[in-house]
């Protein structure tokens, strides 16, 4: 920042701007998210092929493990549809429609954010359980939700589904409704606005959306617990399987189990970059455009 | 297409957006709605355009109602203020937009498309940009872009909310002329919105001023400044003075300025009366002295030199006015007198218009300030 002044001469220093002050806190910076981060991500793969690479295959390729997998991948991929229509549908109401109770809906919104997940879960018990509200009427029609995989998707939607409509809401309300306007002058019916119109402005936040629920989804531990049941093979989901592997004093299975997760938020993190990378760009792209255009 | 607009009113909340108003718009015709923000100018023409439901009233296009169709159905041309275009659109695709969402049946083929979307583009003159990106566009073709999409279907009625409102005086002025030429041209209805009355005056058949959710006055442009008929259309049209004055022997004073009462005022039904007189910036002689007809003393605080005109700032010496005053010369004039900043001169009032306190409609008062002026230098 100083480059240019003439040497011997006092530098004028930003605010906070001391070396020294600087210093310190990037390397303890540095240092925290070595120790706390980036240790034990490579510990998890270390203690995983502690036993060799044939032992960490062997132990991913368990039945068990295996249906674990199998659970956690179909409870994502029913849960991250389902919050994708939910929270468009739900960014569109609160952004294009004005009725009483929608800021009270925004606030309600985060209520899943905001609660222990494990809280989530005993609700859930408490309503759905055999002896719950709902769930004993459910009972008695022989519907069984709790200590099965459809309580698991239950509870992993609700703690999930804000984070679709986090991200879209502001985009939208920046985007206001004039090119829906435009589209419907120019005749288009609500699909063709949605599909041709809607969708294409809001693509990336979308993805963006849908990727942070799937990490989410998969990831989820304390709501699952509680209405899982724990059953071996039956209602473990991969967070889950993790824990009773340990339990069992099968550490290396455990933290092989557990570096698949570990991929997976990598893949995340690897994918979440790639869309911002890609944002970024777009608007680069037009501003830089703008640019040529105003010279 | 003719529009019928008939007790039309809307509120938003507890705020009166439109009073119940009526228009009849020819066939043809282009209309200015003209009028301050919070006027309801772009209330009514998204009524018009169905973007917005009226809690009373009928709107009818031509001899169809069309009160109760949606928007989709009054086959409109609506141009936004931001132009709205679609930013991941290329500009032919954007043009192509109201004829591609077609139902089948009515939907021309693609290479017809095509056709009449580089027909449109040469229209507005912007067939070279076809595979651009509007981000890429500067503003003035933006709105051009816009237009040529808001006719791909036809319309027989053209909207357009603050068209060059966001444009460069330059570009603005050469999009007017070209909007009044394509619309002598295609033979459409338009209705736009402006808060800029020399936009309005220079584009419209007719203006519609408009405040506080009434319709103020409808005129020609002509018309309109000639005898504008409420103190709104006066202050809103600009470039008047207004002057306060209680009538005592003959003159209307204001503290120690004084006017003298035109000869003739008892015949137009004004009588001697306390009022506002409204003096447009043109409509004044300037001297050093004050004449036999007025003595209103000012004070030079800014000369600025506009197009074939000085226009002088002034301030009253000695004498009430809520505004600075403004008075347009001549070049030669100004030249002749050499007016300088903190001068103390005297204006006298060719014409002007009065309102009397209990009136809403003024009287045209006319000097002759030829004589005065003559008898007071002789």
């Amino acid at each position: 920042m100083s480059s240019h002044q003439a040497p011997g001469q006092r530098h004028q220093l930003r605010v906070g701007d001391s070396p020294w002050v600087k210093g310190l806190l990037i390397g303890f910076t540095l240092f925290l998210t070595v120790i706390l981060l980036v240790v034990p991500l490579i510990a998890i793969f270390q203690q995983a092929f502690v036993e060799g690479a044939a032992h960490y295959f062997n132990s991913l390729l368990e039945a068990d493990t295996l249906h674990a997998i199998g659970l956690t991948l179909v409870v994502a991929a029913l849960t991250v549809p389902i919050n994708l229509v939910f929270g468009v549908m739900l960014a569109w109401s609160v952004t294009r429609f004005e009725f009483p109770g929608r800021k009270i809906l925004m606030t309600l919104m985060d209520i899943p954010f905001a609660v222990s997940p494990v809280v989530a879960g005993l609700l859930y018990l408490l309503l759905y359980g055999n002896n719950g509200w709902i769930g004993s009427w459910l009972y008695d029609q022989d519907i069984q939700l709790m200590f099965a995989w459809p309580g698991i998707v239950m509870v992993t939607v609700f703690v999930t589904c804000p984070f679709v409509a986090r991200e879209l809401i502001p985009l939208m309300q920046q985007q206001g409704r004039e090119d829906e306007e435009a589209a419907v002058i120019l005749g288009a019916s609500g699909w063709q606005l949605f599909r041709r119109v809607t969708l294409p402005n809001i693509k990336w936040a979308l993805i963006y959306g849908v990727i942070l629920t799937n990490a989410r989804a998969v990831g989820e531990f304390g709501a699952v617990s509680v209405v899982s049941g724990n059953i071996r093979g039956e209602t473990n989901t991969l967070p889950l399987h993790v824990q009773l592997q340990y339990e069992d004093y099968q550490a290396a299975a455990a933290f092989a189990s557990a570096s698949l997760l570990a991929m997976i938020a990598l893949l995340t993190l690897l994918l979440k970059a790639f869309i911002e990378w890609r944002q970024e760009r777009s608007l680069n792209i037009e501003a830089e455009k703008e640019r040529q255009v105003t010279q | 297409m003719s529009i019928l607009i008939e007790n039309i009113s809307k509120t938003f909340g507890h705020f009166q957006a439109l009073s119940p108003l009526s228009l009849d718009i020819n066939e043809g015709e282009m209309i200015g709605l003209l009028g301050p923000s919070g006027s309801g100018k772009t209330t009514l023409l998204r009524i018009i355009a169905g973007l917005e439901g009226a809690d009373t009233g009928r709107i009818q296009f031509g001899d169809r109602d069309v009160t109760n169709l949606h928007v989709r159905d009054r086959r409109v041309g609506f141009v936004f203020q931001n132009y709205a275009l679609f930013r991941h659109m290329t500009v032919a695709d954007n043009v192509a937009f109201g004829l591609e969402v077609l139902p089948r049946k009515e939907r021309p083929s693609a290479t017809e498309i095509k056709k009449r979307v580089m027909h449109l583009l040469d229209m507005v003159q912007l067939s070279h940009l076809a595979n651009r990106f509007p981000s890429q566009l500067s503003g003035g073709q933006k709105q051009r872009i816009a237009l040529a999409r808001a006719l791909a279907t036809q319309p027989e009625v053209l909207l357009l909310d603050e068209p060059f409102g966001a444009l460069d005086a330059k570009v603005r002025k050469e999009l007017r002329r070209w909007l009044r030429g394509l619309h002598d041209e295609l033979g459409f209805t338009s209705v736009f919105v402006t808060h800029d009355q020399e936009e309005a005056l220079e584009l419209s058949d007719r203006v519609v001023v408009m405040s506080n959710g009434n319709i103020e006055q409808i005129d020609q442009p002509g018309a309109l400044y000639a005898s504008p008929n409420s103190r709104f259309v006066f202050d809103f049209l600009g470039n008047a003075n207004v002057f306060e004055g209680n009538v005592e022997n003959g003159k209307w004073h204001n503290q120690q300025a004084n006017i003298v009462l035109p000869a003739g005022l008892e015949e137009k039904g004004a009588g001697e009366k306390d009022g506002q007189l409204y003096i447009r910036s043109h409509e004044f002689f300037v001297s050093k002295e004050p004449t036999a007809q007025a003595n209103l003393p000012l004070r030079v605080i800014a000369i600025n030199p506009i197009g074939a005109e000085v226009r002088l700032e002034l301030t009253p010496i000695d004498w009430q006015s809520n505004d600075v005053w403004e008075i347009d010369l001549p070049h030669k004039a100004f030249d002749k007198n050499c007016f300088e900043k903190g001068q103390t001169l005297y204006v006298t009032p060719k014409a002007g218009y009065f309102f009397a306190h209990d009136a809403t409609q003024p009287v045209l008062l006319n000097w002759e300030t030829e004589k005065a002026v003559a008898a007071t230098t002789a």
